[in-house]
């Protein structure tokens, strides 16, 4: 074996690069290793983009630096500066941004290999997933900042018009493959970046946690085609990487993705051709009425318990109720109270959503618990709290017939007694009448989470 | 098909399955870490995109590369800054608890 000085240390720290991503992405299955795993994982990616510019024969040094320089920057400030309660929307751009990277590496790939048919027909692949992925990225980031409707977009005969655009759109990409002519490249990435965005539209909020975590497992998948794609022309090691970090990501992202659609009881498939929520059930059957209670009568509630329970969902995002929901758990531990939350795992608006924002009021996570965990204890609670909350919540989901038969929820309805936290009398994201509010043991308490909890705090230093 | 292309293949069935065995049953407490962790591994797409740009010849894969660039590294240390603030506020909130 001769040694080939350069390209033996790029490969050697490409080698090194990808084992740490593995360990950092290891170190995420525990909270005391998880910051260390990025730490390490955020070097090896420093070293590895830097010793990518030894590589022989490259050039345009400066347009690289520049690009560079202007992404990292932006990425960097953008992330440094933005609320908490917008994390989901930036989790969701800087994927955009990864998969726009890729269909534009997929791209230059076309242009410049068209010819050679492996190359050419993996940077297809990999074309349509980023393309598809920045898309529907950039339309989930517009949904979750509020600048697009979150209720379902849905046109008419979606389905047909989707998967026309879908199939002219690959059509287009195998036109330029046959015929080698890069005139063909402009309409296949804008049918691709056209059925991305078709797609997302008629997604929901509550949804959100699927969509997201999809278009990053994508990201993933379109990162290692475009990693093949590599492998097969002149500066291959840098695709082999390529090929492992986004089969990784690929992988993690997909099984990540399955949960989330399990904990709606619902496929992936039906998140995306669904339209979940876009219409409203008529007529439950349900009896009884809402009976409301006073901050005042809540908070004696509380205080005189002896396990408190609260169950957080994406309207305590909203009202960026966290910090006063920290006031009250203190607040009722001071009395001797045992304050629990129970978190479901698709509450808000992408994957442990409720964890985050908990974390941020300084919540210790050792007090966050599980739907599984949770459930056996609701029968021994003395009150429960459900402070924006709604389907996860609806005991609907054990009745036959209802649009959300069989989702896994929380049993709050087992404990003594239920108070909710709500704005107004409006239905749930999924227009479905919620069977909780009847029940005799159910008392609403209506307001802005914030205020509401507020109150509850003033009331509890009386 | 190219023995790389074989080789890059064989890889790739590894790193899935190490993908899908790594993550195993994490906690929901860590699923936004998770996905926005991996959400900075496929960061390493800006390797790619520096040699796109690097091999690039005329203007129209000059520029086409430059965004791959530009959207790369966005990714990359959006990625990784906002991993690190999540990850920095539970530090922050076990130690608050852990303190009583």
């Amino acid at each position: 074996m001769t040694i080939d000085v350069v390209p033996d240390t790029i490969n050697a720290v490409y080698v090194v690069a990808v084992i740490v991503f593995i360990l950092g992405l290891k170190a995420m299955s525990s909270p005391e290793t998880a910051r260390r795993g990025i730490l390490f994982a955020g070097i090896a990616m420093l070293i590895a983009v830097l010793v990518t510019f030894l590589s022989p024969g490259l050039s345009n040094f400066a347009l690289i630096a520049l690009g560079v320089a202007i992404g990292g920057l932006a990425g960097w400030y953008w992330a440094r500066v933005v609320q908490m309660t917008a994390m989901p929307q930036m989790v969701a751009m800087f994927n955009g941004m990864g998969g726009g990277a890729a269909a534009a590496i997929a791209a230059v790939e076309l242009l410049s290999s068209l010819s050679n048919l492996a190359t050419a027909g993996l940077s297809v692949a990999g074309g349509v997933i980023g393309s598809i992925s920045i898309a529907g990225s950039v339309i989930a980031f517009l949904k979750l900042q509020g600048w697009l409707r979150s209720k379902p977009i849905v046109l008419p005969a979606r389905q047909v018009v989707n998967t026309a655009v879908v199939v002219v759109g690959v059509g287009f990409g195998a036109f330029a493959l046959l015929r080698t002519d890069a005139v063909w490249l402009l309409p296949f990435f804008a049918f691709l970046l056209l059925y991305g965005i078709l797609l997302t539209l008629p997604i929901g909020g509550a949804d959100m946690p699927v969509v997201i975590s999809l278009f990053n497992a994508l990201t993933g998948i379109a990162v290692a085609l475009d990693g093949f794609a590599l492998v097969n022309g002149p500066l291959g090691d840098a695709g082999y990487a390529m090929v492992i970090a986004g089969t990784l990501v690929g992988a993690a992202g997909s099984l990540l993705t399955l949960l989330m659609a399990k904990a709606m009881n619902r496929s992936v498939a039906n998140v995306f051709f669904g339209a979940f929520g876009a219409t409203e059930e008529t007529g439950g059957p349900v009896q009884g009425q809402m009976k409301p209670i006073d901050a005042a009568d809540a908070a004696v509630l509380m205080a005189y318990a002896n396990q408190v329970v609260i169950v957080p969902g994406y309207g305590m995002a909203v009202a960026q109720a966290q910090q006063k929901v920290k006031e009250l758990a203190d607040l009722l531990e001071s009395k001797g109270v045992s304050v629990k939350f129970g978190i479901h795992p698709v509450a808000g608006r992408m994957p442990g959503h409720m964890n985050v924002l908990l974390a941020e009021a300084g919540i210790s996570y050792d007090k966050l618990f599980d739907r599984d965990e949770i459930n056996a204890e609701f029968p021994s609670t003395d009150v429960v709290l459900v402070l924006g909350a709604n389907d996860v919540v609806n005991p609907a989901a054990h009745r036959k017939g209802s649009p959300l038969e069989g989702m896994p929820i929380l049993d709050v309805e087992q404990a003594k007694n239920v108070i909710v936290i709500k704005r107004g009398q409006g239905k749930g994201f999924a227009g479905i009448e919620n069977d909780l509010f009847y029940r005799d043991n159910c008392r609403m308490l209506y307001g802005d989470a914030q205020q509401v909890v507020g109150k509850l705090v003033t009331e509890l230093k009386k | 098909m190219a023995a790389d292309l074989w080789t890059a293949l064989f890889i790739a069935i590894l790193a899935a399955f190490t993908g899908y065995e790594v993550i195993g049953r994490v906690p929901v407490l860590l699923h936004t870490p998770l996905m926005s962790g991996s959400n900075f591994i496929h960061g390493i797409v800006l390797v790619g995109g520096i040699v796109a740009l690097g091999i690039a010849t005329d203007p129209l894969e000059q520029a086409v590369g430059f965004v791959a660039v530009v959207m790369g590294a966005m990714n990359v240390t959006g990625g990784y800054v906002v991993t690190e603030r999540i990850l920095a506020m539970f530090d922050r909130s076990k130690r608050k608890g852990g303190a009583k």
